[in-house]
């Protein structure tokens, strides 16, 4: 019975739109937000000679870490704005997963719950493991 | 150079890449990596953190149009990701003690490989009789053609498995979606047919490249100077890109474009023999 329910209102292929307009979403979102960066980056530091890229050298910590980048983004710092716009394109495919999640929950199919929770819980451990506390 | 001058060429270099990238079936990501180490003379961890993000752009982006159409195998898809995660993880982590010279030859390796994949006869595969692991996890399938939906049957689960895990490993080291050893995988070993292997391999490429890329950005490998240009250009070039390949034939720009990528590739190699990175 309510295996036939769920798949009435959320069919295989309704699921897999849903996926599909959410990754679109995501994507649109990401590039507006760097683009709004980007703009006002280029105004404020167009004239300013490039940084030196050529070596590595480590970011500063405002832009490796959601705290930073966050606060940087409210202090309107250009590039804190564009770092945010990578930070939602990073988040776009770990939010599909979620979905997917999701919707196996709601198919009933127990072993593609467990699957999909294994390959969350990688990424999860790599974004975790790599944080300096 | 003023930032200026050296966003808007790079806009225009990324939109090439994401170009050429499309029309070979490569990805986008992969000629960011020898566009900026090669032309922008950029260190080769900003370039792998660039294309990282790039691939993701790129997956995402054409990923919701051929999911929609119920093209990918979502389980298929999600079953691999086991793999090519872990993959990922692993080789982020080897990346911190490998000299990039070596990550530059290992990349010209696996470019020129993915270049002459691009080549190579596509099947469909449609009289395979699945494997007893395939029916276990659900992983036949059918997919839409012009003649009705088509079914399909999976063999050699866990032989594309092991290649799985070897991509992913490869795309946490370099940066890229490695998406011809994917289909390698899917279509040679697990016998997928071509159009839901080249669908699904690239669903894929975005959950593997986040994985890695959630560490790469705590490393400061991606810096948003960089990478704004790259994810604009790339995504505006893979969209004209998928355009073209509806409205004309590109083999002859395909077989172009790979013997260019070939020559790159070749030239990255000689500069990591030569410890230029």
């Amino acid at each position: 019975m309510i295996k036939d329910f769920s798949n009435r209102i959320l069919g295989d292929r309704d699921l897999q739109r849903i996926i599909g307009t959410l990754l679109r979403i995501g994507v649109v979102t990401a590039s507006i937000i760097a683009l709004i960066g980007g703009v006002i980056y280029l105004f404020v530091h167009g004239m300013e000679t490039m940084p030196d890229y050529g070596r590595f050298h480590n970011e500063a910590p405002i832009y490796t870490h959601l705290s930073g980048i966050i606060s940087g983004v409210f202090s309107l710092d250009a590039r804190s704005i564009m770092q945010l716009g990578v930070v939602v394109l990073i988040m776009t495919p770990i939010m599909r997963v979620f979905c997917s999640l999701f919707s196996f929950g709601l198919e009933r199919d127990r072993m593609y719950v467990v699957i999909t929770f294994i390959v969350l819980s990688i990424i999860l451990f790599s974004m975790f493991s790599g944080m300096k506390i | 150079m003023s930032i200026l001058a050296f966003t808007l060429i790079l806009l225009l270099g990324a939109f090439l890449a994401g170009l050429a990238g499309s029309l070979t079936g490569l990805g986008g990501g992969v000629v960011v990596i020898p566009l900026l180490t090669l032309c922008f003379n950029i260190d080769i961890r900003y370039a792998i953190g660039a294309a990282l993000v790039a691939s993701i752009a790129t997956s995402s982006g054409s990923a919701s149009a051929y999911v929609k159409e119920g093209i990918t195998n979502m389980r298929l898809g999600m079953f691999l990701e086991i793999a090519t995660t872990v993959g990922a993880v692993i080789g982020a982590a080897i990346a911190i003690y490998m000299p990039t010279n070596v990550i530059a030859v290992i990349f010209g390796m696996v470019l020129i490989f993915s270049a002459a994949m691009t080549l190579r006869k596509k099947y469909d595969h449609s009289v395979v009789k699945g494997s007893m692991t395939a029916e276990k996890l659900k992983l036949n399938g059918s997919y839409p053609t012009k003649d009705g939906q088509v079914e399909y049957e999976l063999t050699n689960i866990m032989g594309g498995f092991s290649i799985m895990s070897l991509a992913g490993v490869l795309s946490g080291l370099l940066g890229i979606g490695s998406g011809a050893l994917k289909v390698l995988a899917m279509d040679s070993v697990m016998r997928v047919p071509f159009k839901v292997s080249t669908t699904t391999s690239n669903f894929m490429i975005g959950v593997t490249a986040a994985a890695s890329a959630v560490v790469y950005l705590q490393r400061g490998y991606i810096d948003p100077g960089i990478a704004f240009p790259v994810i604009i250009g790339v995504l505006v070039g893979a969209t004209t890109g998928a355009k073209l390949l509806q409205r004309m034939n590109v083999k002859v720009l395909r077989i172009i474009f790979s013997i260019a990528i070939t020559i790159v590739a070749l030239n990255m190699m000689y500069n990591g023999f030569n410890h230029k990175f």
